[in-house]
Order: structure tokens, then sequence, then C-alpha cells
């Protein structure tokens, strides 16, 4: 991912300076150790054992999928300079898509279909921004409006006399998913034979540190969806094609600078009309995760993931790494709103606190103090009503993905970087 | 003048018959006839009842609409209206709920709250644009959400009424909180309206609305200003407006006007605010607002049509057809209006060159001319 990079040049200086000369890699490792680190001691400081158990990480992998799917699909769209807000009705069309193919022919005709659904409706964003101009939040906006629509109209037109369709759902879908537990860490069995669950057996012991990387094991290895696997492989995937690849060079190129890619020779029309059109069809995976997931289409099941992942697209700075962890933040705070009793989430408050003190001191090492003081104080505010509250309500926790996406738009922005061309209509001859 | 009658008609045309050929078009997919769908449709909306009933919806549409539009007129994309409007009429419930004042002033008092609760959530927007650089279409999406969680929980810990055990909503408004319906003043001009119908007292709000909107935009400094931040903002800076005090304001008073546009389902219909209030409205103004090119008269336009067509899809099932036609016709309509006003902007725009650059020919041509022979 350091290929946009020009050698020699650079990087802006982020919040962490003494990372800035480390390989790319060692950040991500970093943060991520360091993160469960702070977790281990919340959940035990709380005495909330369920924030870092395993169940908490399965569910979360689970619900990270669909997000996944759907940021990935506004990076392709974003990448070749088209925003797309139409995600969320992409999605729904690839639920509808897919309830119809899964219950006809089970849900690997299911993701299938759900892709193709969902490349309709990025050809139809395609069309209306690319072919004719039209501002991308506008041709968004009514997508999103027709996306619902139409599926409402066909599940009338299709589902509705058959066992279990109505109009807000299709038939139950033919079959399931199969699913995939890793041998020897997990439980899984191999050709028959059940091996030994060394990860649960771990999880279970609650011991510092190492319990919790036991669970988040736990949430990359048990019961494992194939349309998850396929999320979790796309991102990589992704970073491959996009970075590594001269045709995602193309793609990037006209993300940035339309014109000069196109004195280059690139077929800049054709290949933004491939990059939406995929956006679309990632999407419509996203969708298609969701009625696999309880087989069958259900009305609202989307329930703005397609936002979510443009959230977690940005979250992420426009890359492939990034968005999967803003989409994994989505993901843990749903999950953890669905799990018994509010410990859990009572015990982020108190992380809340700790990592705005920690980002204080740093704020304060680079001597901007009212912004260290604002820092403190928020943390303060944290840290009483987690003295406070014994209960929390689970809207809270519903909100602070958004809210921490607010927060790393309103105090990271310096550091973001959307493609350059991104949102603006281009045309043949256009010099910008 | 010819030409500009033409391209301003032009596309509103090519939009309707799109959207009817494409709901044609999945009308037979279906097996169903659009002959019958149509006719049903048209001849639903032949009746006092139904006009009432559409221009009730309209209404909060129209000022939806507007709110939005005030946004775009400026080049803003306020996503957020739909949560602002929710927080304010939370907001407004509530305080509506708890006072007890004469009439008039009940009113007044609610529709402020409202009002200014909308305002400043919508402010958190603009405060972050202005001072932050952050893009209002990600904070409002962002925000919606948030207002989503913030409304649940305040309507579920401290607003709830206590008395109502299935429901979680607010402790309803006394009558003096109420629009009155316009009946009696219908019947005092000597039209009665059919028994068990009433027209909306928000109609007068919204149609007022429009036009102050009207004249702010188009007749005074600010919507001056406001028109040429949106039409060329480089422009804008060098004849001295403040840009971050020109975007906080738009969106300050674009948010104050979802605000009152949640006012005509909470002092005209419901009463109180809970799980049966009107959501998505803000989406609804979003695409009035589109459809009506941001114009006072054309969302009016838009905001009847698009209520409109919800009330005739509803005679459809009488007829055997799924009433969900009537939301491909919405969406289509939308779709295909945006492209067209696109796709018509730019041919006027050519054409203008084209003009333009053959007037500069001839007039070459006649100062060569003139030198010659002097």
């Amino acid at each position: 991912m350091t290929a946009t990079t020009a050698p020699g040049r650079r990087t802006p200086q982020s919040m962490i300076g003494f990372l800035d000369d480390s390989p790319p890699y060692v950040r991500p490792i970093l943060f991520a150790v360091g993160g469960l680190a702070l977790l281990s001691i919340v959940r035990i400081l709380a005495g909330a054992p369920d924030l870092t158990a395993g169940d908490t990480f399965i569910a979360a992998i689970g619900a990270m999928s669909p997000i996944v799917f759907a940021a990935l699909g506004g990076l392709f769209a974003e990448r070749v300079g088209v925003v797309n807000i139409g995600l969320e009705g992409m999605m729904i069309l690839g639920t509808w898509f897919a309830g119809y193919a899964g219950w006809h022919w089970g849900p690997w005709a299911a993701v299938v279909a759900g892709a193709v659904g969902g490349a309709l409706g990025g050809l139809l964003l395609a069309l209306a921004t690319v072919t004719f101009g039209v501002d991308h939040i506008v041709a968004g906006i009514a997508i999103n409006l027709l996306a619902p629509g139409v599926c409402r109209f066909l599940a009338s037109a299709v589902f509705v006399g058959h066992e279990d369709g109505t109009i807000t759902q299709s038939p139950t879908m033919s079959g399931t998913i199969s699913r995939f537990t890793f041998p020897f860490l997990a439980g899984g069995s191999l050709f028959g034979w059940k091996t030994p669950d060394t990860l649960g057996w771990l999880d279970e012991k609650r011991w510092f540190f190492l319990s919790d990387v036991a669970g988040l094991g736990r949430g990359f290895t048990t019961s494992l969806a194939f349309t998850t696997i396929l999320a979790l492989a796309l991102v990589p995937l992704s970073a491959y094609f996009l970075w590594r690849t001269p045709f995602g060079l193309r793609l990037r190129s006209i993300g940035e600078k339309p014109s000069a890619a196109d004195s280059l020779g690139v077929a800049v029309y054709r290949i933004k009309y491939i990059g939406v059109t995929i956006s679309g069809a990632l999407a419509g995976l996203g969708g298609a995760w969701l009625a696999i997931d309880v087989r069958a289409y259900n009305e609202n099941q989307v329930a703005g993931r397609g936002f979510q992942g443009l959230a977690a697209l940005i979250f992420g700075n426009w890359r492939p790494a990034g968005l999967a962890a803003g989409a994994g933040l989505f993901a843990f705070a749903q999950s953890l709103t669905q799990r018994i009793g509010t410990a859990p989430v009572r015990a982020l408050f108190l992380l809340a606190a700790l990592v705005t003190v920690g980002l204080a001191i740093v704020l304060i090492t680079r001597r901007r103090v009212p912004q260290a003081i604002g820092a403190l104080v928020m943390g303060g505010l944290a840290f009483v009503y987690y003295l406070s509250t014994k209960t929390v309500n689970n809207q809270i926790v519903f909100i602070t993905p958004y809210l921490v996406t607010l927060l790393v738009l309103a105090f990271a922005s310096q550091h973001l970087r959307p493609p350059a061309a991104e949102g603006k209509p281009w045309r043949k001859g256009d010099i910008t | 003048m010819k030409h500009k009658l033409i391209y301003a008609l032009a596309a509103p045309v090519l939009a309707v018959v799109v959207a009817l050929v494409v709901s044609s078009i999945a009308l037979l997919a279906i097996g169903e006839s659009p002959a019958t769908a149509f006719r049903a449709m048209a001849t639903s909306i032949d009746s006092a009842e139904a006009v009432v009933n559409i221009l009730n919806r309209a209404g909060p549409y129209y000022v939806m609409g507007l709110a939005v539009a005030l946004g775009f007129k400026m080049g803003l994309f306020n996503i957020g209206a739909d949560g602002q409007y929710r927080i304010g009429a939370l907001l407004a419930a509530a305080a509506g709920a708890a006072v007890s004042l004469p009439g008039p002033l009940h009113v007044l008092f609610i529709v402020l709250v409202a009002m200014v609760g909308a305002g400043a959530y919508a402010g958190i927007a603009g405060v972050l644009k202005v001072t932050r650089g952050v893009n209002e279409v990600v904070s409002t999406i962002m925000l919606n959400f948030i207002a989503t969680g913030i409304t649940a929980y305040l309507l579920s810990v401290y607003l709830r009424n206590k008395a109502v055990d299935l429901q979680s909503e607010t402790k309803p408004i006394a009558k003096s909180g109420w629009f009155p319906a316009l009946n009696r003043l219908l019947s005092w001009i000597g039209y009665h309206l059919p028994k068990g119908t009433s027209l909306q007292g928000f109609l007068i709000v919204a149609l007022l609305t429009g036009v102050v909107f009207y004249l702010i935009v188009y007749r005074t400094r600010f919507g001056f200003d406001l028109r040429s931040s949106g039409a060329n903002p480089r422009a804008a800076l060098a004849s001295g407006v403040n840009p971050k005090a020109m975007i906080l304001k738009t969106i300050i008073l674009s948010g104050a006007l979802a605000g009152l546009a949640g006012m005509g389902p909470l002092l005209s219909e419901l009463h109180k605010y809970g799980d049966t209030f009107p959501t998505a409205l803000g989406f609804t103004g979003i695409s009035v607002a589109l459809l009506g090119r941001n114009h006072p008269a054309g969302i009016a336009v838009a905001a009847f049509v698009w209520a409109g067509i919800e009330q005739a899809a509803r005679a459809l099932p009488e007829v055997g057809i799924p009433p969900e036609i009537g939301k491909i016709l919405q969406g289509t309509l939308l779709l295909s209006a945006v492209i067209a006003f696109e796709v018509v902007r730019r041919h006027g725009q050519a054409a203008a060159v084209r003009d333009a650059a053959a007037r500069a020919d001839t007039h070459d041509r006649a100062v060569r001319l003139g030198a010659a022979t002097s």
C-alpha cells in the first residue's frame, strides 16, 4: 500500500511520531496488541469478562462481513472518483436477488445473484454519473430511494403466495451455507475426528491478555460461514488488485486525476463503469451475506449497513486494511449491544476514559495544551459516567461507532486523504 | 425566451415519460395492464377527500423540501434533515406537553423549540465543516444515526409517558398546542368539506414558509450571497462573502426548517412523539427538493406530485395490482428527472455557446467590413 507514496517523499507526521519511520506493517500490529492489552485491563478492572470473550468476537466477525463488503464497494467506486452514497440501495437489491436465488437454488446461487443485483444498481449509478454527469450524491440518493421500492414491488409480485413468502419476506432458502471451524485451534473436526479446542480452552481461563488473544482468535477461527471467509479474503485481494496490478493503477489514477489518465490512453469512461459496477456487486454481496445469514430476504434487513460501510471507508482513509478496522469497530459495538447484560458496555466507558487520558498525554508532549485539556475533560466525564452507573442504555452503544467516526473526521481529517478527483463529474476534454 | 420555455419544460416532460414507461414495463413484467393501473390511480384522486389527503401529506413534504433546498442552493448537502427534524420533534413534543400556555403562544413555543433544537443539531455539522473541514454529507449521515440513538435513549429513559405501557411515546400535548384544522375557514368562504375529512392547518404554515423562502433567497442580500456562494464560491468570496459564516448560517437555517416540517405531523395529527411518528421525512424532502429544482414553486409542485402518487397508489389493490408500483414511479421519476435536468442543462449550455460564437463571428465580420469601407 505504500505504492502511492513516491520514494523520498515524507508522509505526513502522525499522532504517534516515533512510528513514522518504521515499516508499514509495524503500526497495525502495535495497535492491535496495544488495543487488546487495553481491553484486557479494562475487562478485569470493570469486572466484565464478556467484553473480550470468544463469543463476542465470533458475533463481531460475522457482523463485520456485510459492512466490509459495503466498504470495499465504496472503495472501488471512490477510487475511480465516484462517490457512492447508493451503497445502501445496492445492498438492498443484493438482499432481494439473493433471497430469490437462494429460495430456488440454495445459498451459493444467492451469493452470485446478490452480486448481480448489486451490480445492476452500480450500473445505474454509473449511467447517471459517468454518462449523464449527474451529481454523485444526487444520483446515489435517488438509487437509495428507488431500490427499496423495486424490491418491495418485486417481492409482492414474486414471493407472495408461496410458503413463508410475504411482501416483506422471501420463502426460506433451500439449504444453509457451510461453515468452517479450524481444527486444533478452535475444535473443528478433521476427517470425522473432533480435534481439541485449544483457543476455547485458553479463552475460558480468562487470563490477562492471553485469554483475550484467544478470544479474538476464536472469532477468526470458529464457525466461519463461507460468505464471511469471502469477505475477509476480499480485503487483501482488493488491496493487491488495486495497488499491485496495472489495472488497479489505472483504476486509481482515474480517481486521482482523470485528465492525466486520459492523456496516457486510459479508457476513463470504461474503467469508471467497471469500478462502479464492481462497487455495486460488492455491496450486493453484502446484501447476500445478510440474506444468507437468516436464510431469507427480509425487508429492512440492510438497516443502514451501506452507510456504515461508507463510514468505515472514511474511517479507514480509503484503504482496505483501514476500512476493515472501521468495519470491525462497528461490528464490535453491534455484537456488544446484542449480549445479555450491560457490564461489557459499561466497561467501554472505562476504556474511553483511559484512551482519552492517553491521548491527552500525547498531546501534552506535543505542547498542544488546549486540546489536551479538552481530551482530559472528556475522559473525566466518561470516567464519572462509568463510576455513577450500573447499567448502560443500549442506545449509547448504538451511537458509539458513529460518534467515533465523527471524532476521527474532526480530529484526524488532516491525515485523511480521499482520492483527489472524488465526487467531481468529469467529461472527456476537461483539464482538471 | 421561447427557447428558455422549451428547455424548462423539456426535462420534466422527459422525466414523466421515462417514469411512466419504466413503471409500465414493470407492470407488464408481472402480467398486469398499465392502462388499468394508471386509470385506477387517476380516478382515485378525483375526489375532495383524496385532494385533502394529498394536501395534508404534501405540507410537511414541502417544508422539508424547502429545508433541503436551502442547503442545495449554496451547494450544501443536508442529508441530515431527517435526524434534525426527529430531534426537533421529540424536544418540541416533550416541551409542549410539559407546559400549559394559552393557544397561539403554546403553538408558537412548541414550534420555536422544534426549530431551535433541529437548527442546533444541524449546527453540529456546520461547526465541524467550518472548523475542521469535515464534509457535511458524511457528518450528517453519521448524525442521522446518532439522532436515532439519542431520540430512542431520551424517549425510553427521560421523556416517556409512564401512563402508556406498550409503546414508548411522550405525553400528549394539550389542545391549546394544536394547529386548528382549516375546515371552518373553508366553510366561511362557502366551501364545505365532506364529513370525516379535515384539512390540516399546517398547510397555511407551509405556504407561508414557501413565500418567506422565496423572499429571503431571491430578494435579500443574504439570499444573493447564498446563491452566489453556491454558483461560484470564488466570486462570492471576492465580493466580500464570509464563506464560513455563510455555511454556518445556511445549515442552521436548513435544520430549523427541517424542525418546522416535523410540526405538521406533531401539531396537526399526532400531538405526541412516539413509535408511530413518521420517519424518513427528511429523505422525502431531499427527493422533493431535487424534483422541484430547489425553487419554491417547483418544490410545491413536486411535493404535491409526490403525495399524489402515494395517495393514488392506495387504490391499486382494488384492481389487484401491488401498490408498490407507486414507489417505482416515484423512484424512476426522481432518477430520470435528475438525469433529464442535467442533459437539458448541458444541451442548453452548448446551444448558448454556439449562439455566442456565431454572434461573435458576425460581429467580427461586421467590424472587418467596417474597417475595409472606411
